[in-house]
């Protein structure tokens, strides 16, 4: 079962139309919502006026004032308001202030525009660079959301001495999740007597973050606080910490109208206003000796986390464990920090801080390799980390790592030295297209980061049908990943059941535990474990009560089942992370174990450049990977398909256009996501190393396509251009021509 | 100013009648009136494609059209292209290959899909990416789709 | 959906007559709408400010494409699809029909209208280039009856265009190039497809005994309104394709264009672009001369 290429469960009703999203889910009597926002970034809310009109009467209105609970959404640091309070600051241009409601969609749009706020300007910090200079302090007393210091020998001697020193700055800009299904809510309000019960059905990644949000929203319990995730159309991160915001939006309409209320974002409201990648800038400092051996690394690196603490440390965290890469080096200082601007909060995407250090040290490693007379090939094979090697953090590498055979399968598929070869000669002839060829080789974290997954203690388990099969109870969710899909086999094989025997139970925080949320390659490596040890739990239950022999038929089980929870009316069998007593992880001093393991790969690119209109093509990709064990290889390459589509997306056209802090090019049309044609055909290859952290041995998986193709692009891209400055993501037409101008100027 | 319009049409193979006002969109009337919700908004400017319907045989995004230019027109929705509430011919083939991830712009495709096999008889790879480059999808990278649709050209019966 | 529909009137004449007769009663008051991938993008955003909508897509009096001697007519409605496929275009017009491929994606060429094009007035059009190639005029029709004018005198500035507020665009006529000559059309988008361009350039020439005897620049996205390039064509016109003033012409191209910053593009890109674009169409000018 495990390894087998079973088709997507839910693919035969997508197919059909028949899936329902959280706007195609109707429940009776329902009204609709809108949000009313600030549209300044920085400044005090004097007042609320409604406009003429309208008949406000018949509208509900929520403001600050209204919150039952705390004005606060839960998360790492509660520092965002639901709602901006009169009186309150204002922290950027798209901050909620008003919720309306009323049956009539058309009437709320015009009601929303009828709304004055009286405010009191005051000047905004809108980037890195003013946030670090302290031009206006938003945030403590530095800017500072969360500072890192990773520290590993002494490389401040090393830089005197070493052959040769190479320096770069790079920037990654923000980007836009772009999931073609925009954030939506529908909560309703339940009332027995003094009895509130909150329920909110929504397109959300984390049902237990929403559950914690709302919980403290209303100051309610856990079990008068229901969240459900309705089927969702892409998320890719940006359902992880923004549906806490809008599910309490929804649900305060809800409550105060009395009727169910739906909340959806059309397009422009949710790229305006939703959660990005976050922007950065990395200074890099590394010295080598005359062999081209890594000797020290000292890395700057910058993050705009927006005007809330939100996700920001941790995926700054994450940025920063990634900073060094595959690379061995004694001696490492990284300096991580997220600062604070006037801009919407940036937040969890693919990645999660990691593509955008990698960028920089990927891109750095080809810079450095021509400073050194090295190919680029060469200059990484001598630095390559291998088992036993020590990282950043001192963490151990465990297990077998052979980046030598990933990054060889990659430039053999791609015909790299061929390429080499035959691009040269062509780029030298008058041709009005040059032609590159360029690879990255990058590591992804599984699972949490530091200590996260002992602090989550996630808790997943399987459950016996009163049919004989079996359902898996977690509450991760579906986002066209295939976990739903990949739950099943892990649990079918681990049963030896055919996989048509195991269902799996949608995530309903009213009938699965906490598994923790869907984000961080985790949900097959960390939580598939945990329903693995389940089904084996289940298992050893039905033989202790000898309902079972050790060895049985898939019949014989299903009778076993069905006796068990015929006998005691119900069977159910629990899994709880635990820490392996073998990582070891210090959250002060950023020293230890950082992931339990890493997947590995090497993405190589094709590009063509069109001198005329500067335009680059990417020819073709190839995208080689060890990520343990493959528990399904068709979604498995199609995950990787779509992150590496994303990828390219990002390195060559996604730009998030900035005007006072607000995205102005809010637009399908105006912000490019790439189409069928923008793209070639994406080649995956997996090598598979067995781990014995995951269920059959896998790793994760979501998160590491998006690491690797912006800077391969990049990368061949400086083979076809030759030596200009290519520093900065996305390339665009624009950019490469100001570059070409500038080394023209000299 | 307001009014509405008696608005008339074939959906799915089926007269429907809807009291509409003559602006509002195809989209809406669909999902909201009929309650065919396969049909799917995703920018609600005819960017994405997710909304694409057969408006008389051609692929329309449904979000562009006002009701007043639908009167008496015939509409096949996702939900037109199975056949007896069994996946038709190329939901097979895009079953098959996998080729639905969220399932969001899925419909959207399918529709361009069935668009480019009604006036291209075999499509090859070029003439699949071209006809499905008014949908967009954040999840695949394309590839699975096209080769659904190849495959879906190339193994159709007499039709 | 951010539109307040009860605002919104619509009006669907049957009848060409009838719609003009609306039109000149309330002139001013009644804004046309055809395909709709416009307007229907504003009135979607709530950005749409004329309330009173003129459906025309039921005038049958303005659709078809028709060859009349020597020009191509084309009614209003004439969708992007149409362009493509109808054979008169293919064979003479290629500039028309790839200026109709690249524009939106077959969804919207199903629905969008040649007519459209040229009065939404955006300077990103991706038709009016390739028109303003071909030396295109257009027709219009009010109660007080029909006019011609040259297309490249119907955009008077931003948004702005030779069209009085009873009128309505009738039919666009295209005249046929003689003999077998030099047709170029490039559109440089923000992607592959689907698409707004950045710059947009089509040319068309006629070359006899080695010289250019007639040629004509369209260019898009580069100034408020399509325009012609001028300063760039004289340079070249009277030339032998022998010796062409590339070089002059692209210098001589930056004063014909007045491009911008915008969210798709920078005005510095515009312009170098728009000059390796016309350097590139020359030196193809040049070699189909030399091959005929």
């Amino acid at each position: 079962m495990i390894g087998a290429p079973i088709t997507r469960r839910e693919g035969r009703a997508k197919l059909l139309g028949q899936p329902l999203y959280t706007d195609d889910k109707i429940l009776p009597g329902e009204i609709r919502g809108v949000t009313v926002r600030t549209h300044i970034p920085r400044g005090i809310l004097k007042g609320i006026s409604f406009g003429e009109g309208i008949p406000w009467e018949e509208f509900t209105v929520v403001t600050a004032a209204d919150i039952p609970g705390k004005n606060l959404v839960a998360s790492i640091v509660h520092d965002q308001p639901f709602l901006v309070e009169i009186g309150g600051t204002i922290s950027h241009p798209e901050q909620p202030v008003v919720l309306l409601a009323h049956p009539d969609r058309s009437l709320l749009e015009k009601a929303r525009r009828a709304i004055r706020l009286d405010v009191e300007e005051l000047p905004p910090v809108l980037d890195i660079e003013s946030a670090i200079e302290k031009a206006q302090v938003i945030h403590g007393s530095n800017n500072i959301l969360k500072e890192i210091l990773i520290d590993k020998g002494d490389p401040g001697p090393v830089f005197c001495s070493a052959v040769k020193v190479v320096e770069g700055e790079y920037r990654t800009g923000a980007q836009e999740h772009a999931y073609i299904e925009p954030n939506g809510m529908l909560a309703e309000v339940g009332r027995e007597g003094e009895r509130l019960t909150v329920t909110v059905y929504g397109s959300l990644q984390c049902p237990y973050y929403v559950h914690e949000a709302v919980k403290q929203l209303f100051g309610l319990p856990g079990d008068q606080v229901r969240v459900v995730a309705m089927e969702m159309g892409g998320a890719f991160g940006g359902k992880e910490d923004y549906p806490s915001v809008n599910a309490g939006h929804a649900a305060l309409l809800a409550w105060k109208s009395g009727k169910p209320v739906k909340l959806i974002y059309d397009r422009e409201e949710d790229m305006a206003a939703t959660t990005k990648r976050h922007p950065s800038r990395t200074r890099i400092k590394s010295a080598f000796d005359r062999d081209g051996l890594l000797l020290a690394l000292d890395i700057d690196f910058v993050l705009d986390g927006g005007a809330f603490v939100t996700l920001s440390p941790v995926v700054l965290s994450r940025g920063a464990l990634h900073a060094a890469s595959v690379y061995k080096c004694p001696n490492v200082r990284i300096h991580a920090r997220a600062v604070a601007t006037n801009v919407p909060p940036h937040g969890a995407f693919r990645g999660f801080g990691a593509p955008q250090s990698l960028f920089a040290i990927e891109r750095h490693m080809d810079v450095c390799a021509r400073e050194l007379g090295l190919t680029p090939l060469e200059l990484r094979r001598r630095n390559f980390l291998a088992i036993g090697d020590r990282m950043s953090t001192g963490q151990v590498v465990k297990e077998t790592v052979d980046l030598e055979a990933i990054v060889s399968r990659a430039l053999s598929e791609i015909g790299y030295e061929e390429k080499r070869r035959s691009f040269d000669a062509h780029n030298s002839s008058q041709s009005p297209i040059k032609r590159g060829v360029g690879f990255s080789v990058f590591l992804h974290g599984c699972g949490f980061t530091g200590g996260g997954e002992t602090y989550l203690a996630s808790v997943a388990g399987v459950k016996g049908l009163p049919d004989g099969r079996v359902s898996v109870l977690a509450a991760n969710t579906e986002m066209g990943q295939g976990k739903t899909t990949v739950f099943a086999q892990i649990v079918a094989s681990a049963l030896k059941l055919p996989v048509d025997m195991v269902d799996v139970w949608s995530a309903d925080t009213a009938e699965v535990p906490n598994s923790g949320p869907t984000v961080a390659s985790r949900s097959t490596m960390i939580v598939g474990k945990l329903i693995e040890d389940a089904a084996y739990g289940l298992k050893q239950s039905l033989i202790q009560q000898g309902l079972l022999e050790m060895t049985y038929t898939p019949e014989e089980f299903r009778e076993a089942v069905k006796t068990a929870v015929a006998r005691h009316g119900s069977l159910k069998c629990y899994s709880q992370y635990h820490k392996p007593p073998h990582i070891v992880w210090d959250d002060t001093t950023y020293k230890g174990d950082a992931y339990p393991t890493f997947s590995w790969a090497c993405y190589a690119a094709g590009v063509s450049v069109d001198m005329v209109t500067y335009e680059v093509k990417v020819d073709d990709f190839v995208a080689v990977q060890e990520v343990g064990r493959v528990v399904n290889p068709m979604l498995a390459t199609g995950q990787i398909e779509g992150g590496v589509a994303q990828g390219i997306g990002w390195g060559l056209w996604e730009e998030v256009q900035w005007k006072d802090g607000r995205m102005v090019n809010n637009q399908m049309t105006n912000y490019i996501i790439p189409t069928s044609v923008d793209l070639p055909r994406i080649r995956v290859a997996f090598l598979e190393n067995p781990h014995p952290a995951g269920p059959g041995g896998a790793k994760g998986i979501g998160e590491l396509p998006m690491d690797g193709p912006a800077p391969a692009v990049l990368n061949a891209l400086a083979h076809a251009l030759g030596p200009i400055r290519l520093d900065e993501i996305p390339m665009t037409p624009e950019r490469i021509l100001a570059r070409l101008e500038e080394a023209d100027r000299g | 100013m307001a009014r509405t319009i008696e608005l008339e049409l074939t959906v799915n193979g089926t007269l429907r009648r809807a009291e509409v006002h003559p602006a509002a969109r195809l989209l809406d009337i669909l999902r909201d009136e009929f309650r065919l919700v396969g049909t799917k908004e995703g920018c609600g400017e005819g960017e994405c494609g997710a909304c694409a319907v057969l408006l008389d045989g051609k692929i329309v995004n449904s979000c562009l059209v006002p009701a007043i230019q639908a009167r008496g027109s015939e509409v096949v929705t996702v939900e037109g292209l199975a056949v007896e509430g069994q996946p038709g011919h190329l939901q097979a083939a895009f079953e098959t290959a996998n080729a639905a991830q969220c399932g969001f712009c899925t419909p959207g495709m399918l529709v361009a899909a069935a668009d480019l096999l009604h006036r291209c008889d075999r499509p090859g790879e070029t003439e699949t990416r071209d006809a499905l480059a008014g949908t967009l999808c954040r999840c695949t990278g394309y590839v699975k789709f096209v080769d659904a649709v190849v495959m879906a050209g190339g193994t159709r019966g007499g039709k | 959906m951010r539109a307040y529909l009860p605002d919104y009137d619509i009006q669907s004449p049957e009848t060409l007559d009838e719609a003009l007769t609306l039109l000149s009663r309330e002139p001013g008051k009644w804004r046309p709408i055809a395909g709709g991938t416009d307007l229907m993008v504003l009135l979607n955003a709530g950005r749409l400010s004329d309330l009173n909508l003129l459906d025309i897509s039921r005038l049958t009096e303005l659709r078809g494409i028709s060859e009349n001697g020597p020009s191509v007519t084309f009614g209003a409605l004439t969708t992007y699809s149409e362009l493509r496929q109808h054979p008169a275009v293919r064979e003479h017009l290629p500039n028309v029909v790839e200026s109709a491929r690249v524009t939106g994606a077959q969804a919207i060429q199903n629905r969008g209208t040649l007519g459209g094009n040229i009065v939404n007035a955006s300077p990103a059009a991706d038709t009016p280039p390739s028109l303003l190639a071909y030396g295109a005029e257009i027709e219009l029709v009010s109660v007080r009856g029909k006019r011609r004018v040259p297309y490249e005198s119907f955009h008077k500035g931003y948004k702005k265009m030779d069209l009085a507020p009873d009128e309505l665009l009738h039919s666009i006529h295209v005249p046929i190039p003689k003999g077998s000559g030099f047709h170029f059309y490039r559109k440089v988008g923000t992607r592959q497809a689907q698409a707004i361009s950045k710059t947009c350039l089509a040319a068309h020439a006629r070359i006899e005994n080695g010289v250019v005897e007639e040629l004509r620049i369209g260019l898009g996205s580069v100034a408020p309104v399509p325009a012609r390039a001028r300063s760039a064509e004289a340079v070249i016109l009277g030339k032998a394709v022998d010796f062409l003033p590339i070089e002059d012409a692209v210098k001589a191209i930056q004063s014909d264009i007045s491009p911008i910053d915008d969210i798709r593009s920078t005005a510095r890109y515009r312009r170098v672009v728009t000059a390796n674009v016309l350097r590139q169409a020359l030196e193809e000018l040049a070699r189909t001369g030399r091959a005929s």
